[in-house]
């Protein structure tokens, strides 16, 4: 990995379709529809951050309304320093695909994330590695989740638009695959579609 | 591929039969504004290289939803992202031919899924056509192809075959490109019943006046003219060969029977030629129409007055007719022989008896003769081992008088048309009204050329039993008005709409020239002609 490779966070929960990992920063989640990756180089696990949360350390225990007092937001934090300690922010992403011998497969690997890996953002050329290939959008529609299906894909193909210098070029052969994959659901397709309208 | 690839791939083979033909998916990449009903494709199978021609395009989608709520702007990224995936174009593609290391043959099984359909390039349609060689001459170029078309004219004079299209679209000069053709590739010579005075010497196009020049004044020493109008000939400045004159005595029952239709004879009046003729021979028509009452008619012969006035006034017509004459000095038959055993090609012009009446009985009389003597001469060298005389073709124009359903049987132009190439004599049939063309006859035809059909009787009469009638009645009716048609048959391995090539200017008749020193001296002639 990298040296410029960012680390946002650990692994806490893992399954063969998807894990769970803790911020280091609170509030400081990689952006819907990224490309996150855990484990060794050449043999890791690649997945697309579908949902993000920011709750209590505590599950039983809520935190407490405690601006009233404070002119800003800001202030309430500054107020009570524990506060950083006593909350966390985890995201889940969906395991898209893996390496293997330092090949990228669009597929789900042979075992889950272990717990405690660090979880690293893809750097855009990795991020254009790895969407060369569009097989992994099958992988999205295929899955249940919180978020609509629609809104992950299209959050998806933007945040890897960016990674491609011609961002039109890709979203238009990615709309084609999955005008493809959506043949006969075409209200699906376009609210997808609709999503990613690249800027003029 | 790139656009400068030579053979774009246009798509893939999603279904087919061979009944119907095969649906191919095109690509995103290729325009279907681009495709066009008539191009040739080839089809890339796992074990043929497969011929076939387009006969119709269609647009689909993959959600009928499409429809209803189609993308707001045509060119938006919602359009563009839809095209070729949700909404796709497919061509409907007939297998021609599949090509194998011995040549083309007919098809007989489709491509399998997903084979790979290009557009034909030059190379596969020379394949196809061939080039031009010592037997096959150009006669021009596939619809939207550089490629030339040629047909291989030995092959094509064994049979009769026919040119269709109505009046306008260009028979004239196609029949005089073909003509030319055959005068310099195949050993046949040509008997030319020339109605309108096209084929001798100069004709004229359609537009306007300019004239264009005929057989005799690029071949003056393969081409003879005949003519039944010596006057009118001499007026147009034409070099006549010969002047046909027929006498009375060589008119036969047969030849009138023939007219009975346009002489507007009744059946006893038909009757009474026959007993006429036995009884007074030779002289009978002279004898017949000096008889003034049906107290004249001959002892033994069962003819009612109307009968015999009914006759008269037919036979009056005919001898109005100013080359009908008691006596003539010199058999034509004879001196048409004589040309045609030397290889020379006869035109004959009619002059100003343009009318029905005398073509029929002219063109009847001499081609029966005619076919008789060939008939006699093959039998004789096939019985002793001589040599057989030139295949001759006798071209026709208005067939489908002299080919209907109620006189094919009769007349000579029928038997001709059936008996083929047994005697060496074969018919190229040139006609506006096909339907009105005996089926039986239609049926022998080797090869049929037509342009622009729009009669749905006549489109069907010409197509009749044809592989993939449909799609080509597509393809037929969808021909320019003016220099484009669509041949198919024996001389050709499969259907194609074709331009013919140009005819009329100096550069085109060039084009026509042998090569050689006739050629050269051909050439200069031109050149003066010209000037």
């Amino acid at each position: 990995m990298t040296e410029s490779t960012e680390r946002v966070g650990e692994v806490i929960e893992a399954s063969t379709t998807q894990f769970v990992a803790e911020c280091y920063e609170l509030y400081q989640p990689p952006p819907l529809g990224s490309l996150v990756q855990v484990g060794d180089a050449g043999e890791e696990l690649l997945g697309v951050v579908y949902y993000a949360t920011t709750a209590s350390l505590e599950p039983g225990r809520r935190p407490i309304a405690r601006g009233k007092d404070e002119a800003s937001e800001e202030a309430v934090y500054q107020a009570s320093p524990q506060l950083e300690k006593l909350l966390r922010s985890e995201f889940s992403a969906l395991v898209v695909g893996h390496a293997e011998g330092g090949k990228l497969l669009q597929y789900l690997p042979a075992r889950p994330a272990r717990i405690h890996s660090f979880v690293y953002r893809c750097p855009p050329e990795s991020v254009r590695d790895f969407s060369t290939s569009f097989d992994f959008l099958s992988l999205l529609l295929s899955t249940a989740l919180p978020v609509s299906v629609e809104e992950l894909v299209a959050a998806t193909l933007r945040q890897m638009s960016e990674a491609h210098e011609d961002s039109r070029v890709f979203l238009v052969g990615a709309g084609k695959e999955l005008a493809t994959l959506l043949s006969g659901e075409y209200g699906r397709l376009r609210a997808i579609l609709e999503r990613i309208v690249p800027p003029k | 591929m790139t656009e400068e690839n030579i053979n774009p791939r246009l798509g893939i083979v999603v279904s087919g039969s061979v009944d119907k033909g095969t649906e191919v998916r095109l690509d995103s990449s290729a325009s279907v504004e681009d495709m066009v009903v008539g191009r040739y494709v080839t089809i890339e199978g796992r074990q043929r290289r497969f011929f076939g021609m387009i006969t119709d395009i269609s647009l689909g989608v993959t959600d009928s939803e499409l429809t209803v709520a189609p993308p707001r702007e045509v060119d938006s990224f919602l359009s563009e992202v839809l095209s070729g995936t949700a909404t796709y174009a497919t061509l409907h593609v007939l297998p021609m031919l599949t090509m194998g290391i011995e040549g083309s043959e007919p098809v007989k099984t489709v491509p399998s899924h997903f084979s790979t359909v290009n557009l034909a390039s030059d190379t596969d349609m020379e394949l196809i056509f061939g080039e031009e060689d010592e037997t096959r001459f150009n006669v021009g170029n596939p619809l939207d192809m550089e490629t030339k078309l040629c047909l291989d004219l030995p092959e094509f004079v064994k049979r009769s075959n026919g040119i269709f299209g109505k009046s306008g679209t260009g028979k004239t000069f196609l029949t005089r490109i073909l003509l030319i053709g055959m005068l310099q590739k195949s050993k046949a010579v040509n008997l030319i019943f020339d109605m309108h005075n096209e084929y001798g010497w100069e004709g004229s196009t359609e537009e306007g006046q300019r004239k264009v020049k005929a057989l005799k004044q690029l071949f003056p020493d393969q081409v003879a003219v005949f003519t039944l109008d010596e006057e009118n000939s001499r007026r147009r400045g034409v070099s006549t060969d010969f002047v046909v004159r027929i006498g009375y005595d060589e008119i036969e029952p047969e030849d009138i029977v023939l007219l009975r239709q346009t002489l507007n004879l009744t059946e006893p009046a038909v009757e009474a030629v026959y007993q006429l003729h036995r009884r007074f021979r030779g002289e009978w028509i002279e004898r017949t129409l000096a008889l003034q009452d049906s107290d004249e008619i001959p002892e033994g012969l069962n003819i009612h007055e109307s009968t015999l006035k009914n006759l008269q006034r037919g036979l009056q017509t005919i001898r109005r007719l100013p080359f009908i004459q008691p006596h003539v000095p010199t058999n034509a038959v004879r001196t048409m022989l004589e040309y045609l055993d030397r290889g020379m090609n006869i035109v004959l012009e009619f002059g100003r008896y343009r009318d029905i009446t005398a073509y029929m009985l002219v063109a009847n009389m001499l081609a029966r003769r005619i076919y008789a003597q060939y008939q006699e001469r093959m039998e004789r060298a096939m019985g002793e081992g001589l040599a057989q005389p030139n295949p001759l073709v006798i071209t026709i124009e208005e067939a489908h008088k002299f080919l209907n359903r109620e006189v094919a049987s009769q007349a000579i132009f029928g038997t001709i048309a059936r008996e083929m190439r047994k005697y060496n004599v074969s018919l190229l049939v040139i006609d506006q009204r096909p339907s009105g063309i005996d089926e039986e006859v239609m049926s022998q035809m080797g090869t049929k050329i037509t342009c622009l059909l729009d009669n749905e009787r006549d489109i069907d009469s010409v197509l009749a039993g044809v592989a993939g009638k449909n799609e080509l009645k597509s393809v037929l009716s969808r021909l320019a008005p003016k220099r484009q048609a669509l041949i198919f048959g024996h001389a050709v391995p499969m259907p194609v709409a074709f331009q013919p090539l140009e005819y009329g200017s100096a550069e085109s008749y060039k084009r026509f020239m042998p090569a050689g020193d006739t050629g050269q001296r051909a050439q200069k002639d031109i050149e003066e002609l010209w000037n």
